[in-house]
């Protein structure tokens, strides 16, 4: 599991948006399994990667059984038919989410913390190999981030799979996440937080005089 | 399709409901004729009153299925615009088809004479009408097309198609201005809308038409689907957007623009009907709203037209007043209900 920080506008989501292919390229390329992005068709690349978005769903009148199912278009008939596997593999997300008790509740009828484990279910369910959040924690409390980061990460630790998310919450990551990436103007590093820490890469991440990155607790201090 | 049994009883008492409107439909008007020898001549018996068999079978069966056919084409176009543009707002003619179809009459009706003095009225006819009412909303309909392969972003079309239709308006509105009250009143006459007098050729066209554009609508229902959760995440679930918007687009193009070429446009009809479908059915679920919208178009615009032919007089009301008068108070009274808006 690996998170993208850096400040506002330094381009996290356009980063993490560009790779999803949910906007096109400025520059360089992508390549999955070797192949470009460019190459692989709408229904190819939704079997490689899942995303969760910022944008909140047009449509709330939906169960989070039905949405979550909708991550499942990838290997449905013309139709969407959902096959006995496909409704296995549903159920299957909704336990490892936690979301049994609210399964058959419509989207409109849930928190915010809930409906982001939806997404994150529906993405889950999309069953690839590669998934990308972007800010998945913003609008929760602190222990509801701590929730939803801890679930992906267990998520990645057990399922193998790639999650890559963009975060404001750097001292969230800086504890749960293997690697990070901190994008700066001109450079970017990537590493293993605590690699990171002893690089003094955080350091940079914001003016000294306002606020001061603390190595030994991995947090930031706000210098008055 | 409908995949719960609280469903599939809503659809059968929504079907015998739509027969029971198809056999009243036929039973009243200004003629009204009894139920029972409706039924006979219905059931393919001879009728002992000639002239009843006579006005069943040339003018009330065939003005029955119209509506059965405009109904259910205008629902279905009013919910693929509003799950395509995620806008409850949206109807069928949000892409600018029936001022575009308004234009094509109008310019036939009072635009003609203005041109060249010789064009004489007597060209105008329902045959001509249907071609010029159908070219109208084609230009516009294309112009849109051309655009939509172009721009991103749906909302930009959805903008473009009021620009569209603005304009065309306009244009109705300067050949208004300019004609003579005859031929004023036969353009309104027209803009009324009307589900009477086509032709059993001109009926079987429609059909055929409105067939196509349900079936390229039930091959979108998975994208549709799709769309409800926004552009970005049917895209990253797999839906070729561009592909899946050119098809929602077409399907409406054929269900709406046909209607709109035979019967007028006929307004409220395709917005309401989804609304009023997803209230009974509480889901956005396309595979069960597609037939739902369908069936329930089909009842709301034969009670319509059944109204609109005030029974028993020799009167007949505009149909496109009698669907909003009945229309609007429905959906309000059944938001004022629910308290809330389904979307």
């Amino acid at each position: 599991m690996a998170a993208i920080v850096g400040i506002n506008g330094i381009g996290k989501s356009t980063l993490l948006r560009t790779l999803g292919a949910v906007q096109p390229r400025i520059s360089g390329d992508i390549r999955i399994h070797d192949k470009a992005l460019e190459s692989y068709s709408s229904t190819q690349l939704a079997e490689e990667l899942s995303l969760v978005l910022t944008e909140s769903v047009a449509s709330k009148n939906l169960t989070v059984r039905e949405l979550i199912g909708l991550g499942r278009q990838p290997y449905t008939n013309w139709i969407g038919t959902l096959s006995t596997k496909d409704q296995k593999i549903i159920t299957n997300a909704i336990q490892r989410v936690g979301l049994e008790n609210i399964a058959s509740k419509k989207c409109y009828e849930l928190s915010d913390g809930q409906l982001q484990k939806v997404m994150v279910a529906r993405a889950l369910a999309q069953d690839t190999a590669v998934m990308f959040l972007d800010e998945p924690t913003t609008h929760l409390d602190l222990f509801h981030k701590v929730q939803i980061i801890k679930l992906l990460r267990s998520i990645a630790h057990e399922t193998g799979k790639t999650i890559l998310y963009t975060t404001h919450e750097i001292e969230l990551a800086i504890q749960l996440c293997d690697k990070m990436l901190i994008m700066e103007q001109g450079k970017s590093t990537f590493g293993a937080p605590c690699d990171l820490i002893e690089q003094k890469s955080f350091e940079a991440l914001f003016p000294a005089e306002t606020i001061l990155f603390d190595p030994n607790t991995g947090s930031f201090r706000i210098q008055n | 399709m409908p995949t719960s049994n609280k469903n599939r009883i809503a659809f059968l008492a929504l079907l015998l409901i739509l027969m029971f409107c198809f056999v009243l439909n036929i039973s009243l008007g200004s003629i009204n004729i009894p139920l029972k020898d409706t039924f006979i001549a219905l059931l393919g018996g001879d009728l002992t009153d000639e002239s009843y068999a006579y006005i069943i079978r040339n003018y009330r069966i065939p003005k029955a299925l119209t509506a059965i056919l405009v109904g259910s084409a205008l629902s279905l176009s009013g919910l693929l615009m509003q799950t395509l543009f995620r806008n409850p707002l949206a109807g069928p003619f949000v892409l600018g088809i029936s001022s575009g179809a308004s234009l094509g009459a109008a310019i036939l009706i009072m635009g003609a004479s203005l041109i060249a003095g010789w064009f004489s009225i007597s060209f105008v006819n329902d045959f001509s009408l249907a071609v010029a009412a159908s070219l109208g909303g084609l230009l516009v309909l294309f112009a849109v097309m051309a655009v939509a392969t172009r721009i991103k972003d749906t909302m930009a079309l959805l903008i473009i198609g009021l620009m569209f239709g603005s304009i065309t308006a306009a244009v109705v509105t300067v050949l208004s201005y300019f004609t003579s009250a005859e031929k004023l009143q036969l353009f309104i006459y027209w803009s009324f809308g009307s589900v009477g007098n086509l032709s059993w050729q001109q009926l079987g066209l429609l059909l055929a038409i409105i067939l196509l554009g349900i079936v390229l609508s039930i091959f979108s229902i998975k994208s549709l689907n799709a769309l409800l959760l926004g552009e970005n995440y049917a895209r990253s679930m797999g839906v070729p957007l561009k592909k899946a918007r050119f098809l929602i687009i077409l399907s409406t193009a054929l269900l709406a623009g046909s209607v709109t070429a035979f019967a007028g446009p006929i307004a409220f009809i395709g917005l309401a009907v989804p609304h009023l479908s997803r209230q009974i059915f509480d889901t956005t679920n396309h595979k069960t709203l597609v037939p739902a919208v369908l069936v329930y178009g089909a009842i709301l615009l034969l009670l319509c037209d059944t109204l609109a032919q005030l029974p028993g007089s020799a009167y007949i009301l505009p149909i496109n007043a009698v669907t909003s008068i009945i229309g609007a108070p429905i959906v309000i009274w059944l938001l004022l209900r629910k308290k809330k808006m389904i979307f």
